[in-house]
């Protein structure tokens, strides 16, 4: 057991370093620092950097475009990605997607859409989630009828409805849970399809969330006719598709690098607020002590995220265990906005509209935006499997109980 | 000991809560803030002309009902209900409180035309440097003749855009948190030298940034005694401090019976979710922090009107209903998965206005730091 860096590694992290610093897009990163909503193409900026430089997708396996790396470096990667405060590259087809097509799916659908999601030619969006089957999502009603047309091919009927369905309004391709089986029991009848969001019968509503920004949204099917071949791994199996995908979902979402650039960022700022009697904020024993315990509990989730990586590259899978990721992580996060907006005191109030830009020039420019921020992080509690369904799992599969 | 209302109380009580249940529903209110001016003048008038509930708290020779702190409580936590944004905190409860207490000469006519519904105050007190300490006052007043001379400027002045008067405290000698040398002053919102930058908050209020530059006042703006202001604005913080409480009692109500009548309907695994048992817990932990914190905002506000008991009594109470805010808050949302995220539900819109209580008149730090000092004496 060490934790120490190799020379190889340490040059690693300037190669890694050196990169970013000289390729990071400066249109994206003055989008960033503005604060404002990002474009389509402003999404996809780095995306396309690193599918050129072959960095995109450290976790796939080499065939298929990955790098190969160590967990060292794909620890390495993520923690200077976040120290440069790059966006991170939109999980839905890369890491989401993308994981279950090159374990389930046929050469054809691997050769077919992989390259697509690799260059960030195709936007993914996903359609798992319906009004009435959240945390209980294999309760899912979505409808899939197999039919032949005319031409004796054979293709879905898709009627139903799904929803918090992130970015949707962008994307080109969505991949889809839907009920195939009406009489087994509710995982047994689920497939996982490809839905171009082109087709007819398709229509996305857009869903305000409470800060009043647009991310979510509701996706309607309205007899979808689907192809039969944009169907991974067997009918009625799609359940097995849809687990693999959430426990990669729970991994990432960790963030443990981003959470040590925000605590990074809650430093800055309480180091500059005065206190009320003149200090800085940071050299109050009360706050001082929050943001100690914050950063050691980040310690801890950064190295239980470092024995669950070392633990995938000795061959297993990402397991229940990364449940304990999704909670810490996302109960860090939240800490992190909360700490954030009660150090900006008054300036915590003002509203910045979506799209506004972190320039409203009321209070400091660092507090624009962070009430919205935590008000829209309390989402990460719920979503991919609320903490109390991660609980729920650990119980299960690891506690036995 | 007895915790129960007056007649007249109870009928106070009705009446806004009825008044509100016709003419302030969640529709209504998110329309009319989400444009300008951002709150309902005629609801104002109504609170003034049928309800008669802007003299709550005055007596009757001043032409209030002769109530005091609990008839306050009570139209705010029935405000606190309906997320009402019109200006009773500002302008009855602190605008009132100063006037009140500070015996100054104009202060009956200034409460009759309170009453009346026609002047309407924002506490311009806040400054970008002072977070909550009332003392930390750059904001400045010379003497000019009889009068005074303001330049500065206050953060962040709640109500300020439906206002016509500011009390603004403004320092009259002393260095920037010295306790000493504090002055509060009545101004004309329209006096020459008073520009404003309004915006709206988080939570669906309006507040503005107050600049004053060379704004020249008379003599009578001064209230209270020049350079010992902050006795005052102390006393008339706390008695803004219980009032708050009790809006956050609404507040916590409505988020605890929506999350439990959410909970009842809403089904997963084939089952109420209010029927596991990990939720029925969490929800019980929100039932105790909302009769706690009702409790507490029944303590201060009995022992406000006691100047040896309210510091204390006020910064406990905030205390409780800064965690309680929090955590019925957050829970709210998460009980509602998805749907608490949502800018359509109520629910997200009650959790952001007790997030905005949480810090009001100072944080849950603050105050307990205050009530340390209070109860405990200095650290050694």
């Amino acid at each position: 057991m060490n934790l120490d860096f190799t020379p190889e590694e340490n040059a690693f992290r300037d190669e890694v370093r050196a990169f970013i610093k000289d390729n990071y897009p400066a249109d994206l990163r003055a989008a960033q620092n503005e604060g404002r909503t990002l474009t389509k193409e402003e999404h996809l900026s780095w995306h396309k950097v690193l599918a050129k430089k072959g960095w995109l997708a450290p976790s796939w396996p080499v065939e298929h475009g990955g790098t190969g790396w160590t967990p060292t470096q794909k620890y390495i990667w993520s923690e200077e990605s976040a120290r440069a405060d790059c966006q991170g590259v939109l999980p839905f087809g890369v890491s989401m997607l993308a994981p279950v097509l090159y374990t389930f799916g046929t050469e054809e659908q691997k050769k077919r859409f992989l390259p697509d999601i690799y260059n960030g030619k195709v936007w993914w969006c996903q359609g798992y989630s319906e009004p009435g089957a959240g945390s209980d999502l294999a309760s899912l009603k979505c409808k899939a009828e197999r039919m032949t047309a005319d031409d004796g091919k054979e293709y879905y009927l898709v009627n139903g409805q799904k929803t918090w369905t992130t970015l949707g309004q962008f994307a080109d391709w969505g991949f889809f849970l839907v009920r195939t089986d009406q009489n087994s029991k509710p995982q047994a009848g689920i497939s996982f399809l490809l839905i171009d969001m082109t087709s007819p019968g398709i229509s996305v509503r857009p869903i305000i969330t409470l800060e009043g920004g647009h991310e979510v949204n509701d996706v309607f099917l309205d007899n979808v006719k689907v192809p039969v071949e944009n169907r991974i791994f067997h009918e009625n199996q799609g359940w097995t598709c849809a687990k693999a995908l959430l426990a990669h979902e729970r991994s990432g979402i960790a963030g443990v690098a981003r959470s040590k650039r925000n605590l990074e960022k809650l430093r800055t700022i309480a180091g500059t607020e005065r206190s009320d009697v003149g200090g800085s904020l940071l050299s109050e024993a009360f706050f001082r002590r929050k943001v100690a315990e914050l950063e050691i509990d980040l310690t801890a989730l950064e190295f239980t995220e470092l024995r669950t990586l070392a633990g995938e590259s000795s061959g297993k899978g990402p397991g229940p265990e990364s449940s304990i990721l999704k909670i810490k992580g996302t109960e860090i996060q939240q800490r992190l906005q909360e700490l954030a907006l009660e150090a900006v005191g008054h300036y915590g109030a003002p509203f910045l509209r979506e799209g506004q830009g972190n320039n409203l020039g009321i209070g400091p420019d660092y507090a624009d935006g962070l009430a919205g921020e935590m008000f829209n992080g309390r989402k990460t509690s719920i979503y991919g499997g609320s903490n109390e369904i991660q609980r729920n799992i650990i119980a299960k599969a690891v506690l036995g109980l | 000991m007895d915790f129960s209302f007056t007649e007249e109380q109870s009928m106070l009580r009705d009446t806004v809560a009825s008044y509100l249940a016709d003419h302030y529903d969640f529709d209504k209110r998110r329309a009319a803030v989400g444009k300008e001016p951002g709150w309902r003048p005629e609801v104002w008038k109504a609170f003034a002309e049928e309800l008669g509930i802007l003299g709550a708290p005055f007596s009757e020779e001043l032409g209030g009902l002769g109530g005091g702190p609990i008839d306050n409580m009570i139209v705010m936590e029935e405000f606190g209900k309906a997320l009402v944004v019109e200006p009773y905190l500002g302008t009855v409860v602190i605008g009132g409180g100063f006037l009140k207490h500070s015996g100054h000469a104009c202060a009956a006519d200034l409460i009759g035309s309170v009453i009346e519904g026609k002047t309407l105050f924002a506490f311009a007190q806040a400054e970008p440097q002072s977070r909550y300490n009332l003392a930390s006052v750059a904001t400045t007043a010379k003497k000019d003749g009889a009068g005074w001379t303001l330049n500065g400027h206050k953060a962040v002045v709640m109500g300020a855009p439906f206002a016509t008067h500011l009390i603004v405290t403004a320092r009259t000698s002393g260095g920037e948190r010295d306790a000493g040398g504090i002055s509060v002053f009545l101004v004309d919102k329209s006096a020459k030298g008073v520009t404003t930058r309004d915006y709206p908050t988080v939570d669906g209020n309006r507040a503005s940034e107050v600049y004053f530059e060379n704004v020249s006042v008379g003599a009578d703006a001064l209230i209270g005694t020049a350079d010992n202001g902050l006795p005052l604005v102390e006393k008339v913080v706390d008695e803004a401090i219980a009032a708050v409480c009790a809006e956050a009692c609404g507040v916590l109500s409505r988020l605890h019976t929506g999350t439990l009548e959410y909970t009842k309907q809403r089904k997963q695994f084939g089952a109420p979710i209010s029927s596991f048992q990990v939720l029925q817990h969490r929800m019980v932990d929100m039932f105790i922090n909302v009769e706690q914190a009702i409790s507490m905002t029944y303590m201060a506000n009995i022992k406000v009107s006691d100047d040896a008991e309210r510091a204390k009594a006020a910064s406990a109470a905030k205390v409780q209903i800064g965690k309680a805010c929090r955590f019925v808050g957050q829970n709210a949302i998460q009980l509602h998965g998805g749907m608490g995220m949502t800018d359509e539900m109520a629910i997200g819109h009650y959790f952001k206005r007790a997030t905005m209580i949480e810090s009001a008149f100072g944080s849950v730090d603050h105050h307990l730091a205050r009530y340390e000092g209070l109860s405990l004496g200095k650290a050694a």
